[in-house]
């Protein structure tokens, strides 16, 4: 093991940890960050999506090692009071019912939203390719619809 | 970590029934706690189990159902505020401790499920309002001497009408708590509901889109250690013999021991413990199931229909002479697979054994069980087991079952610290209990005039309760799983309905609206065959047959109207419905796909009507809809556990495929008003779901699908 460095929600994280070890299990059992979910272990479906240099990144095949030097940015990170156009959006529409897949889900619209401010129908098909098993899927579209008006 | 509400025994032995004869006076919270410490002041007014008022003007009601995504944590709390008159922004939640006070009425324990929550809650949690706002009523007229009759309560207050003054609720509560609760206070005319059957926002919403909401796997106890379990790859076998040697090489393990389901390795997280179990050596002692395979057991259930089964029920003189004089006879099997549930968040449990008492962490449907298996697992008496109910990553049925709260039981018992067990997504697929598989034999004759004169359906299931409740089993029938067999609501003179559960070694499980599911899919793609086979409308045939049906024919109608039965449709377009009582909610859907040239069904949109009585909120009850539609729609198409040499074939998301936003229809929903009985919400979307999509490929291909899934069509 030897120590590794990132930044973690704009302030410096160092762990000591195996650097192949999954950096969501960095992140929920060494840091104690747990709104990052642990949902397939294999990048299916999305429930451990994060920010890498602000690009939606699956967690749970990530080795820590990887993030070295780089900025990671959690759902804990992603505003103060959800105050993110996205987490405001969410609340407006009553996005979540169990609520376990929504850090990811959230995390992956504000990537997209980041990068593409207005997007059509087809392009939120393309980037939301997270799993939520209660089928918040149409609420999900409105939100992220809404988030892109400001509404 | 949140500690939660407890109280003591005596106090809620006190408490009996709705509101009890107890008033517990000066009722104190324990410190801590996510909102009970902050929300609740320092004289706080607890006239029941449910509630907790504040001198800081705090409403605290405890939430006694499991929230699993269903909006129990929104639609219990409106129950009781709407009779409370409470100001709702003032209203915060916690989950109640495993108490006898908080049973479920309709079961007798304390557990969620059977779409049960609001229907168990909709007197005792309006009445409990009621009184307390009776008892604030009576604090504040004698507090200002004037009539009770002058005084009324509005939004967390109370009024002095002729005089105009006012007193918050904070500020009577120290004099409420002295008080009598009062039996029998008269509940509000529907007229004169503000919150209740209007679009509240969820409670759960904020705590869910900032990541601060806990979840079971969530849970962080001091000196708290991680296992995975490695359980026998076939159903039914057990542990031979293992060699922890290499797992306990792996840095970070501590221990390794053997529990009921297999062998526990415990560790410093979850990745430590996961690499320990994937390293561990372990020989197997396979058991009985060792041969078996999917073709199998297709085989029992199939040659298990040439029997005679129990009789769920029997109408008419004589179905089988009915059957032999009809102008037309009409046969069909159908054949059903076992399902998985596939929760979002994967099974675990924290425990902590220790010889002065027991706690349970958990994300759970079941907390009665949780508890009686903490006292027999830890040697202590129930009450001196807490549970501690968290969030639920989804529950669907699955987490009414205790084989994850018995193995961190016993794994922590086994090394004497507080053990969180948790399942990797291949576990939780593997070791589920499935939704039955399942083979269902009808027959049918028809007069010349296609009306059906003799309905026979035999169910072949599989039978969830003689493993969860033997007891209820009488006479060799499942109620569970002839329900809607037994239910089928058209009018047919002679019908004739009977039931055989073989055990197939597969162990079968509570899962989202349960047997409907399944018998949902036979009785409506058979009654479309009829439709069809008479060369009628399959709408207006079921209309003809449910005139003694007006709760099924109002949300049929009113679906076919939304949806515009008969109106043309885009090339390619087609539709098909049905209609499906659960839960004592009437659902009817009429799905709109399409077929690709490679076979591929698209389901574009989903009309749904719904009847479930008195609407306590219908954006959660919209969501509801959506979600019972997604969940059986992801059946429907590629819903399937497959069985190899005993073990099961399927292990994630990859090979367990569920759907994803691209694929989602548009669903409408559309609510009866309704003052009838009230239904649930939380299953009855799902089974129509199956059969108006199959319809549909039925008017759009001429092929009736009668096995599921549908997967891609020739």
């Amino acid at each position: 093991m030897s120590a590794i460095r990132f930044t973690l929600n704009g302030k410096p994280a160092t762990v000591d940890v195996a650097p192949d070890t999954p950096l969501l299990w960095v992140l929920r059992d060494t840091l104690g960050l747990t709104g990052t979910k642990f949902g397939c272990g294999i990048a299916q479906c999305g429930a451990c999506t994060v920010h890498l240099e602000g690009v939606a990144t699956r967690t749970c095949v990530l080795p820590v090692a990887a993030v070295a030097g780089k900025r990671v940015t959690t759902i804990e990170g992603l505003s103060r009071n959800r105050s993110h156009a996205v987490q405001r959006a969410w609340i407006a529409e009553d996005v979540p019912q169990c609520g376990y897949c929504q850090s990811g889900q959230i995390m992956a619209a504000a990537a997209l939203l980041a990068k593409t401010p207005h997007p059509s129908d087809a392009e939120i098909d393309a980037a939301m390719t997270n799993i939520c098993r209660c089928g918040t899927y149409q609420r999900i579209r409105a939100a992220i619809h809404r988030a892109a008006t400001g509404a | 970590m949140t500690s939660r509400t407890s109280v003591t025994r005596r106090e809620f032995l006190e408490t009996t029934g709705v509101v009890g004869a107890g008033l517990l006076l000066g009722f104190h919270l324990p410190a801590g706690g996510r909102f009970g410490a902050a929300a609740v002041g320092a004289a706080p007014f607890a006239p029941n189990a449910w509630l907790r008022l504040g001198t800081d003007e705090s409403v605290l009601v405890i939430v006694d159902r499991s929230e699993m995504g269903q909006g129990v944590t929104t639609a219990l709390p409106m129950l009781l505020a709407e009779e409370l008159d409470a100001d709702w922004s003032k209203v915060k939640i916690e989950f109640a401790p495993a108490d006898k006070a908080y049973a479920n009425p309709l079961f007798g324990m304390q557990g969620t499920g059977g779409s049960t929550s609001v229907r168990a809650a909709w007197q005792p949690l309006r009445k409990a309002g009621a009184a307390a706002r009776d008892m604030l009523v009576s604090a504040a007229a004698q507090t200002w001497g004037v009539d009770k009759a002058e005084c009324r309560a509005e939004r967390g207050a109370v009024i002095h009408g002729p005089s105009r003054r006012r007193l918050s609720y904070g500020r009577l509560v120290a004099k409420a708590a002295t008080l009598p609760v009062p039996q029998d206070v008269p509940l509000k005319e529907p007229k004169d509901w503000r919150i209740l059957g209007t679009r509240v926002r969820r409670l759960d919403t904020p705590a869910k889109v900032d990541g601060t909401a806990e979840f079971g796997i969530d849970v962080k106890v001091p000196g708290m250690l991680v296992a995975v379990i490695a359980r026998s790859p076939v159903r039914g076998g057990a542990v031979a013999s293992f060699d922890a040697a290499k797992a306990l090489a792996v840095p970070g393990v501590r221990q390794v021991v053997q529990v009921s389901s297999g062998v526990a390795v415990v560790a410093d997280g979850y990745w430590p413990a996961k690499q320990g179990r994937d390293a561990l050596a372990v020989t197997w002692n396979e058991g009985p199931n060792a041969q078996l395979t999917s073709a199998s057991i297709s085989q029992l259930l199939a040659q298990s229909a040439d029997h005679a089964g129990a009789v769920a029920r029997h109408d008419g003189s004589d179905p089988e002479a009915a059957l032999a004089a009809a102008a037309t006879r009409y046969d069909a099997a159908y054949e059903l697979p076992f399902l998985a549930h596939a929760t979002m968040e994967p099974m675990n449990c924290t425990a902590h054994v220790r010889a002065d008492g027991v706690d349970v962490w958990a994300p759970t449907q079941f907390q009665t069980g949780a508890q009686g298996l903490g006292a027999k697992i830890g040697g202590v008496a129930p009450e001196q087991v807490t549970v501690h109910t968290t969030y639920l990553g989804g529950g669907f049925g699955r987490r009414f079952e205790l084989d994850f709260i018995q193995e961190a039981l016993e794994t922590s018992k086994a090394v004497g610290a507080p053990v969180k067990v948790i399942w990797s997504r291949e576990d939780d697929t593997q070791q589920d209990q499935y939704r039955p598989a399942c083979y269902h034999r009808l027959r049918a004759g028809l007069d010349a005039a296609g009306q059906p004169v003799a309905w026979t359906h035999r169910i072949v299931a599989p039978s969830i309760m003689a493993r969860v409740f033997p007891n209820l089993v009488k006479n060799g029938i499942d109620g569970e799983a002839v329900e809607g067999g037994v239910g089928m609501p058209y009018t047919v003179p002679n019908v004739h309905v009977d039931y055989l559960m073989p055990d197939t070694g597969i162990p079968v499980g509570f899962w989202r609206s349960v047997n409907n599911s399944f018998n949902a899919f036979v009785v409506e793609s058979f009654v479309d065959e009829l439709a069809h086979a008479a060369k009628r409308d399959p709408y207006e045939y079921r209309r003809d047959l449910l005139t003694k049906a007006p709760r099924h024919l109002g949300v049929l109608n009113l679906a076919a109207q939304q949806a515009g039965w008969g109106a043309p449709l885009a090339a390619g377009r087609s539709r098909g419905i049905a209609v499906w009582k659960s839960f004592e909610t009437h659902v009817a859907q009429v799905a709109e796909i399409s077929i690709d040239s490679d076979g591929t069904v698209r389901v574009h949109r989903v009309v749904c009507a719904v009847d479930c009585g008195p609407v306590v909120n219908p954006d959660i009850v919209e969501a509801q809809m959506q979600s019972a539609i997604v969940y059986g729609l992801t059946a429907a198409l590629w819903g399937e556990i497959t069985i190899d040499r005993g073990r099961v074939t399927q292990s994630n998301f990859n090979n367990y495929r569920v759907l994803r936003l691209a694929e989602m229809p548009r669903v409408e929903v559309h609510i009866v008003p309704s003052s009838e009985s009230q239904g649930g919400v939380g299953e009855p979307g799902t089974p129509p779901i199956a059969p108006a999509v199959c319809n549909a490929i039925y008017a759009a291909t001429g092929k009736r699908l009668r096995k599921l899934p549908i997967g891609k069509l020739a």
